[in-house]
């Protein structure tokens, strides 16, 4: 069995990212220029990454699949960015930071990452303010914060609703300077279709240039992925249409490991389903619950009446309402994190009480907070988020309360990296959403941007140099070489073999399908049995895929259909990969919530005796297989690990 | 609740740069209203695919109004007609009638060749970013956020101008086919705070510089393109990045 060495550096956790950096093997600036990079992704991680790489002199190769690197999707992330700044003077620290960020995680993180993620967090605000970020401020002039999830202080930085968008604006600037100057060479409309290997270090990509089909070789001395999560397995969730995982899965059939997948995020607060004619779910963003009041009617009878349209929320008297999360949670009241919100939800809709006619949705009633602040300051906080919110569903938030309903948004697992974010293949790096590492088994809202610019910023460009240093002796890689060839040769044999399945049914068919499968067997409750069904028919579903899949048009130039087909096969294989760790993983925790598994008043029941490490899956060779699992047991030096407690 | 509505949509195919291009033209059958009008086409692509044709190709991602991607030009309209303005992803078949004719096209403009039906290549936008949109800062050890004091008017307003999605609207709506809102937008959010000042002159230059040299076309303050911008910005950016430029020309 394989031994999993994080590679975490020695000394209390305070002090390792400081003994790391002082100690590590660096690069000069004559040899910078000798070594190329290849970063896949140009979301806040990438981007971050490529800009930084090619301003300290690596030759830099950036790819990403849309028509510019500003369109990566965590220009959709809305609430904000945690750092610990202590700007507020609320008693924050870099300590309590790193401490929530573990406490809500479940205690499934890994403690020297996250620490090192609090350390940097108030490097990336100064970072972001300095390239131009308008981050919201006081009428001072200093900077504002909010609450989100999960938190008891108020250490989150924001623009408008629009945070991702500004800080993943602020990378892709830096990023055209880089450009500009020529040390990042951008390749728009490409995607990395598999990662080649030469004796055993990742030495290059091959990739589908998008708009003429061609298939294309890439060289370079080390592999950097970004390229996000795996939420859209789901076929439902909020990531946009165009994330995916293939990139990652690319990865892990080469063999690196892929680690926790079964921790998906399932976000409390997004706008319902409505037809099966739905294409994505719309998040609205974790900052609403700052003012925003959750709850359901107190009485079987009135959620019926609702269900029906008898009445609607403002009819419902107050001592009618149920706000459930104050209720439970008395402490943390609608500001507790994702998964406890979610499955508190889903608790409430399972019983009856939803509120529309589904019957999965909840209100958020922000009626309150308008009488509070006026309706002028909840505009200017929210305004944004209830114009959409208007546009989608026909209903003004300001005169009736929102309806929301969980969905799949954000996905904790990801390709394992090591502490210097190396995957098991040497010479390979995943950044930001993509790697596992920093949230454990539930991510606290406003991290995720955090994360993806730490990474990009302000860990792998110092980390990958410790690789690249012995690196500066070997000379560039020709793409002639027969590894290159065999990789090219096997991806244009994988596309062929799709043209030639020439079945019935669209992509989008059966990947909603697999949707289904996903969010009934594989989502928020989930149970050994459900599990094992669920496995057998995604066993089925790929049968369908290869006997019945239709891809129109040919293999040349733009074609859509094809390029979806591909993701669709590796979200299968990731499918199987969710459920076959949530089947193991003998414990509810965080994202992962086994019904087998439970306390008496409902809550997560971890078992830290058994499961107290992170699963890394190793692919054995071919789809069909059952991956292997290993263990990288997990060891907490500075936190004492105890049951998640929001109620007081 | 939703109602359920038909009607013909006449769509653009066009096979590269260099084909002439023609519409298509399909009924369809109820739909429900609270569909999007993205959804929308995924169902005539649905239909399209289920009798062995070729889909229509056209830009979409986030859909939730933030990417900038999708960029339809639908009965004359960037982005079609809505309440606030919004993108194409934003639009919902509810603002429609029964009966109606609905016509899709691209981008129409000399900057954003055509790639495939709908699909164009707005690339000229990441090269004027690349002469100038930024502000020339390393990533490191930068001053304290709170170091630099910025009024909360300034900030606000700086906001509002990087609210740019970059879709090209504003472009596919004006008659000269002009960059000017989305390049005043830009130069704007770094002219009104005090990070971007040492670099204005400089990059209003060289950012209008690199618009003319791409083929857009120049403002005559006709306004079409505030009117169909999704996230509002508005010409008065442009009369900040004529003065900058101007200063900016005097300085020389």
């Amino acid at each position: 069995m394989a031994t999993i060495d994080s590679r975490i550096p020695e000394g209390p956790v305070a002090e390792k990212w400081t003994n790391y950096k002082a100690h590590q093997k660096l690069v000069n600036p004559k040899n910078k220029r000798k070594l190329d990079v290849i970063v896949v992704g140009t979301g806040l991680a990438g981007a971050s990454a490529a800009a930084s790489l090619g301003e300290m002199g690596f030759k830099v190769k950036n790819f990403c699949i849309q028509d510019s690197p500003r369109r990566a999707h965590s220009i959709a992330a809305q609430g904000g960015i945690n750092a610990a700044k202590n700007y507020q003077n609320d008693g924050d620290s870099v300590y309590r930071l790193f401490y929530d960020t573990v406490k809500g995680g479940d205690y499934r993180a890994r403690e020297a990452n996250v620490y090192r993620l609090a350390e940097v967090s108030a490097n990336i605000i100064d970072q972001c303010v300095a390239q131009g970020v308008p981050f919201a401020r006081e009428y001072g002039g200093m900077l504002a914060n909010r609450s989100f999830g999960g938190a008891q202080v108020s250490r989150t930085f924001y623009a408008k609703g629009q945070t991702g968008q500004q800080l993943l604006l602020g990378a892709y600037s830096a990023l055209m300077c880089q450009v500009h100057a020529g040390t990042v060479e951008l390749h728009t409309r490409y995607e990395m279709l598999d990662v080649v290997i030469i004796d055993g270090r990742a030495r290059g990509i091959i990739a589908r240039n998008l708009v003429t089909g061609k298939i294309e070789r890439f060289s370079a001395h080390a592999v950097v992925i970004g390229t996000g999560g795996y939420g859209n397995t789901y076929f439902l969730s909020t990531n946009a249409m165009g994330c995916n995982c293939s990139a990652a899965m690319s990865c892990y059939r080469k063999g690196a490991y892929f680690a926790n997948p079964s921790y998906v995020q399932i976000h409390p607060t997004c706008i319902p389903v409505h037809g099966d004619k739905q294409s994505k779910l719309t998040l609205m963003s974790e900052s609403l619950r700052n003012d925003g009041r959750i709850w359901v009617p107190k009485k079987l009878e009135d959620a019926q009446k609702l269900q029906r349209g008898e009445i609607k929320g403002k009819d419902i008297p107050e001592e009618d309402r149920d706000y459930y999360l104050e209720r439970r949670y008395p402490a943390f009241g609608n500001l507790v994190p994702r998964d406890v919100a979610s499955r508190a939800a889903k608790e409430r809709c399972d019983k009856g009480y939803g509120v529309n006619n589904t019957g999965l949705a909840v209100f958020l009633d922000f009626s309150q907070a308008i009488k509070d602040f006026g309706r002028d300051e909840i505009a200017a906080r929210y305004g944004n988020l209830f114009d959409m919110y208007e546009e989608i569903t026909d209903e003004s938030p300001y005169e009736t309360p929102m309806m929301i309903y969980p969905a799949v948004h954000y996905t904790m697992g990801g390709i394992w990296v090591d502490y210097e974010l190396q995957t098991s293949v040497k010479g390979l790096f995943a950044i930001g959403e993509c790697n596992f590492s920093d949230h454990g088994a539930n991510r606290l809202g406003a991290s995720a941007l955090m994360q993806g610019l730490a990474d990009g910023y302000f860990v792998l460009p110092y980390t990958i140099q410790n690789y690249l240093s012995d690196q500066i002796t070997v000379p560039r890689f020709s793409t002639d070489l027969p590894e290159f060839k065999a990789a090219e040769d096997a991806v244009k044999a994988r596309i062929n073999k799709l043209f030639a399945i020439k079945g019935k049914r669209s992509v989008d068919s059966i990947h909603k399908e697999l949707g289904h499968i996903m969010w009934e067997h594989v989502g928020m409750g989930r149970t050994a049995e459900g599990l094992k069904e669920g496995l057998a028919k995604l066993k089925a579903l790929r049968e369908t895929f290869y006997k019945d899949l239709f891809i129109p048009g040919t293999a040349e130039g733009v074609n859509v259909e094809l390029e979806k087909a591909i993701r669709l096969e590796d979200f299968i294989l990731m499918g199987e990969l969710i459920a076959n760790d949530a089947l193991h993983r003998n414990e509810s925790c965080g994202g992962h919530f086994r019904e087998e598994y439970q306390t008496e008043e409902g809550e997560a029941k971890r078992d830290d005796e058994n499961f107290f490490y992170v699963g890394c899956w190793e692919y054995q060779g071919s789809d069909d297989k059952a991956p292997v699992l290993y263990k990288e047991p997990l060891v907490y030096e500075a936190i004492k690990v105890q049951t998640r407690n929001y109620k007081n | 609740m939703a109602k359920n509505i038909s009607f013909t949509i006449k769509y653009w195919k066009q096979n590269g740069p260099k084909d002439a291009g023609h519409f298509e033209q399909r009924e369809m059958h109820n739909i429900p209203d609270d569909t999007s009008f993205l959804e929308m086409l995924d169902i005539l692509n649905e239909e399209l695919i289920e009798e062995g044709k070729e889909p229509f190709t056209f830009d979409h991602d986030c859909r939730e109004g933030i990417c900038g991607m999708c960029s339809l030009y639908i009965n004359g309209t960037p982005h079609g007609k809505t309440a606030t303005g919004a993108t194409t992803c934003q639009l919902y078949m509810r603002r429609f009638n029964d009966g109606d004719v609905i016509t899709v096209e691209p981008w129409r403009s000399a900057a954003f060749p055509v790639i495939k039906d709908c699909m164009v290549d707005r690339s000229a936008f990441d090269k004027i970013q690349a002469a100038g949109g930024y502000v020339t800062v390393r990533t490191g050890q930068p001053q304290d956020a709170n170091a630099i004091l910025i009024p909360k008017q300034d900030a606000d307003e700086a906001m509002d101008c990087a609210t740019c999605i970059g879709c090209g609207a504003c472009v596919a709506a004006c008659k000269n086919g002009s960059a000017m809102l989305f390049v005043s937008s830009k130069v704007s959010q770094f002219a009104l705070l005090p990070q971007g000042r040492p670099e204005a002159a400089k990059r209003a230059k060289a950012m209008v510089a690199k618009m003319d040299e791409l083929g857009f076309g120049n403002c005559t303050n006709t306004r079409a393109c505030e009117a169909v911008c999704p996230k509002n910005e508005t010409i008065a950016n442009i009369a900040r990045l004529n003065r900058e430029f101007i200063k900016a020309k005097l300085a020389d």
